[in-house]
């Protein structure tokens, strides 16, 4: 018998006797740059560690909060692995001068990068054992026989010694150490617990200082003045227009870039509409009612993601074909607060506080724009309004750094409602396109399906300002998209963007990396020029891949009359799908059934159920969602009313953050599903606040959401914030058409595209 | 060349675009006003143009923190304060239209340390993610439930018809709500 259980029960364990609870793959990690160089090395202890005289833990992450939980789950880590409480540990995000460079936050990467064996969840297991080691040299005991609690440290003999007084302030001149091991999750006391945020009191009693709150000495405001249409080009810029405004003290012309800066927020504003720009319009746009139309007749760059070469042939031999095509709409990350940000340009050097995902990047963009060099230059990150990724927070802090290296002060800059909406990187509008062959004992025996996505631009990164508005107006293009043919696929199967539907065998020269069994397979994506610009929004690509894979997996179990649970599970083989899958039918006490004989022609309100699942961008994270809705066959109008979720995470850090997560993104998704949609005109985008571009406010019925929890042993941790979201309008679209009997392919489910699916459904079922 | 059709921006956006506060009109007098406003109990003198929406003296003169600039247009909330007893949106509220009235903002209704019991439901259920918004639901609640501490879940979300979250935390916020309104009706009842 070791000693480390008895201490395990007094204390917070042993110090070194832990497990890997799995064995854990490579996480998703940034990779590291060679020509970005940061002052911080990743691969030093120091870097991310520091125990100070008083015994606070500091740690420093690359990952940070904008309101998904991040913080509190990072505090927890550091607290678990150190054995200190929460209250101990003092964590530090985002700061290009102290953090290392974890480039953004996003895609679901934080978990996996930071809570399973690398990064700061190593970095928190180097420490724990080198201080295990300095205790044991300080009192002269084995290291199995330490036990430790909050941070003191105690041997068999009974002594005590405190982390402070072993390494207090003192530097640990330590590589992370590969070897150390992560306390197991059978010994966990701060992970794996239902902690509530730790900025709720602040947040709550109106303390909590976000970007939009910060000053600095001497700080004067900004705005912008942006083209009115996509295009558009300064032809020019009258500042006899402003010249005898109050507190005015520069018109900033750069290229298209057009902004001012005046002594107080409101002279700016006044500036800002005051000032007459004459524009050069930019190129007429396609028309939004056959814009699907338009994007798959472009040049496009094809992907194939899986090619089994024979999908023809055997689509023709199959005794049923059944084909859709799907359509998802341009949708905004919309953040409630219009971005701002804050940057102070000296001659010799520039600091920049921003709500930016990509503090590194932003960084290496704002030293590109100002031409310093990039090691002259340091973003902070400070919370902004929630993103969902990449919103104005980027553009407005390369925009502040221009206006505020113009006039040689701190400048705020803060965009109005239509700088934040009518200029960012939206959510891609896609088309998809499915074919698939049903044999007569009812099994997928081909599956073809071919996708076109709009983009443009996209996270600027390290070298790419023209991604995104501010460095397009100063005069960089957007990375550029090469039109040409597909390369056979090669590889390891990639599914990041949830291309290929879960049921493909995804067989690349005789490796099936996929989830499924279907093995006559295609999947072809064009990525087609967008006429404005695009980017990462909450499950990018993800939602709206989920929802055409979903949906027509969903008419193919009504084609082949079978319940569509059962017709999925004999679909698939990855056992964590199936897992979700099983779990959220027994949870929802799914009832076997067939969904394709509803009987047309009824009136009033009518109710249903569907289904759908994913394994998302493949690997990272599991979710099978129920919907139960209502649709009134007469208005069109679609009510969900309960949501039951089956979600595999891996290892859960923080209960309480998951669950706010998952709920959030169930009731996200619905309102994507059910109104969310970019409108334009001829020439320019017309979503330009609330009024132009629906969300669900607070006055709705909000569903009710069950949330259950699948956890398999020996698994790493995957992401948890989009897998819900992403399968929302795919069940909401099934259970639609489970309530009706009628199909609608387009998003979002208005009232009027209800109601025209059906009306074909009752066509349909007359002429036949 | 091509027939360049050189346009004023005003022009193409129409004026209605161009009024961010539309009841307000653009009358730039340039003058700086003494005004002085009663704020979370205390007296604060501000000297600003009169135009100024009240969201930027609140933040940048007064450095308080609950009201935020969402949109400036009264479409989301996020801006929310007390003023003389109703919820108000302090983006399109002129400073100089608040007169004598004691304006009350989020941080001026608790604080971490001694919450308001509205305040307090919220940090018991956990019901916000970025929190940006928590002005708008958080005072337009309690102003609603103050007045109508009978009302039942529709007539609070109609109260919330103009209050946007884009977290969607709105289940736990409903949660929070609904607790605070069944603690006012303990204790109505109990005094």
């Amino acid at each position: 018998m070791t000693p480390s259980r008895r201490d395990f029960l007094k204390g917070c364990g042993a110090l070194m006797v832990s497990f890997n609870a799995a064995p854990m793959t490579t996480a998703l990690g940034q990779r590291r740059s060679r020509n970005r160089p940061s002052s911080i090395d990743a691969d030093k202890l120091d870097s991310w560690l520091a125990i100070g005289a008083d015994g606070v833990v500091t740690a420093y992450t690359g990952k940070c909060e904008f309101g998904q939980g991040i913080f509190t789950a990072q505090t927890q880590l550091i607290a678990e692995e150190l054995c200190v409480s929460i209250t101990r540990v003092k964590l530090i995000e985002c700061d290009t001068a102290v953090t290392p460079d974890q480039g953004t936050t996003s895609g679901s990467q934080s978990t996996p990068t930071n809570f399973n064996v690398e990064n700061l969840a190593l970095a928190a297991a180097t420490a724990r054992e080198a201080l295990a080691g300095l205790a044991a040299r300080r009192l002269g005991e084995e290291i199995d026989h330490l036990s430790v609690e909050d941070g003191v440290i105690q041997g068999r003999s009974g002594r005590k010694i405190r982390y402070e007084d072993l390494i207090g302030s003192k530097h640990f001149d330590l590589p992370l150490n590969p070897a150390a091991k992560r306390r197991s999750r059978a010994q966990w006391r701060v992970l794996g617990k239902p902690v509530l945020s730790l900025d709720r009191a602040a947040l709550m009693t109106g303390q909590f200082e976000f970007l939009h709150h910060f000053h600095v000495d001497g700080m004067v405001h900004g705005r912008v003045v942006r083209p009115p249409e996509m295009g558009a080009t300064v032809a020019h810029v009258d500042e006899q227009s402003v010249h005898d405004l109050p507190g005015l003290m520069k018109v900033v012309v750069r290229k298209d870039f057009v902004g001012v800066v005046a002594q107080t927020q409101y002279q700016a504003v006044v500036a800002a509409r005051k000032l007459v720009v004459r524009w050069n319009p930019g190129p007429s746009l396609p028309a939004q009612k056959t814009f699907f139309e338009h994007l798959q007749g472009q040049p496009a760059h094809d992907v194939l993601s899986v090619d089994s070469r024979d999908v023809e042939a055997q689509l023709a031999a199959a005794g049923t074909l059944v084909q859709a095509r799907y359509t998802y709409p341009y949708q905004m990350h919309g953040s409630v607060g219009a971005s701002c940000a804050v940057a102070d340009v000296k001659a010799d050097g520039a600091t920049v506080w921003s709500a930016t995902q990509s503090a590194y990047p932003t960084r290496s963009i704002v030293a590109e724009l100002l031409s310093l060099p990039v090691d002259r230059v340091r973003v902070i990150y400070k919370r902004g309004s929630g993103c969902y990724g990449l919103n104005g927070a980027d553009a407005v802090s390369f925009d502040a750094a221009v206006l505020s290296q113009a006039v040689g002060k701190p400048v705020r800059l803060q965009f109005s409602r239509r700088d934040e909406m009518m200029w960012e990187n939206l959510g891609s509008a896609c088309v998809v396109e499915h074919r698939a062959g049903i044999t007569p004992d009812g099994r997928i025996v081909a599956w073809d399906r071919e996708g076109w996505v709009a983009s443009l631009g996209n996270r600027p990164g390290y070298d790419q300002p023209g991604n995104v508005i501010s460095g397009m107006l100063a005069g960089y293009t957007p990375e550029p998209l090469e039109p040409g043919p597909a390369k056979p696929p090669a590889g390891k199967l990639r599914n990041q963007s949830n291309i290929v539907p879960s049921y493909f065998a995804g067989c690349i020269g005789g490796a099936c990396g996929g989830g499924g069994t279907v093995r006559s397979e295609r999947a072809l994506t064009h990525t087609v020029r967008s006429p404005f610009f695009t980017g990462p929004l909450r499950s990018p690509l993800r939602i709206q891949n989920t929802f055409a894979n979903e949906c027509f997996m969903d008419e193919l179990c009504a084609h082949a009359k079978a319940d569509p649970v059962a017709f999925r599970l004999k679909h698939l083989r990855d056992s964590r799908t199936i897992g979700v899958l099983k779990a959220a039918a027994e949870a929802s006490k799914w009832r076997a059934r067939v969904a394709s004989t509803r009987p047309a022609g009824r009136a009033g309100v009518v109710s249903g159920r569907g289904i759908a699942c994913v394994a998302y961008e493949g690997e990272n994270g599991y979710a099978a969602l129920v919907a139960d809705v209502t649709v009134d066959l007469d208005t069109g109008l679609v009510q969900p009313k309960g949501f039951i979720v089956a979600l595999d995470c891996g290892p859960i850090s923080n209960p309480d953050g998951l669950r706010n997560q998952v709920e959030g993104g169930i009731l996200q998704g619905m309102s994507r599903a059910l109104v969310e949609e970019v409108t334009w005109d001829d020439r320019r985008i017309m979503s330009v606040d609330w009024e132009s571009y629906r969300s669900l406010h607070l006055d709705y019925e909000i569903p009710a959401i069950e949330s259950v929890f699948v956890t398999p042993e020996g698994v790493p941790a995957t992401g948890a914030g989009e897998t819900a979201i992403t399968v929302t309008p795919a069940a909401i679209g099934n259970a639609i058409f489970d309530a009706t009997g009628a199909r609608v392919r387009e998003l979002p489910f208005t009232p009027e595209r209800v109601k025209a699916a059906l009306s074909r459904m009752k066509e349909a079922a007359l002429s036949s | 060349m091509e027939s360049h059709i050189s346009r004023k921006t005003s022009e193409m956006w129409g004026t209605q675009d161009w009024l961010m506060f539309p009841q307000l009109g653009i009358e730039v007098r340039g003058h700086v006003m003494k005004i002085r406003l009663k704020v979370n109990g205390g007296e604060q003198d501000v000297e600003v143009d009169p135009q100024t929406p009240l969201l930027f003296v609140l933040n940048d003169e007064l450095g308080l923190r609950g009201p935020r600039f969402g949109c400036g247009l009264a479409q989301c909330g996020a801006c929310t304060v007390m003023l003389r007893g109703q919820a108000v949106r302090s983006c399109v509220t002129p400073v100089s239209s608040v007169g004598q009235a004691e304006i009350t903002t989020l941080e001026g209704l608790g604080t971490a340390e001694k919450p308001h019991p509205i305040q307090q439901a919220f940090i018991e259920e956990g019901a916000a993610q970025c929190g940006f918004c928590l002005s708008g639901v958080i005072l337009t609640a309690k102003v609603f439930l103050d007045a109508n501490p009978e009302a039942n879940d529709q007539e609070i979300r109609g109260a919330l018809k103009g209050i946007l979250c884009r977290c969607f935390a709105h289940a736990r916020m409903l949660r929070a709500i609904r607790k605070y309104a069944e603690a006012k009706r303990h204790d109505s009842v109990a005094s």
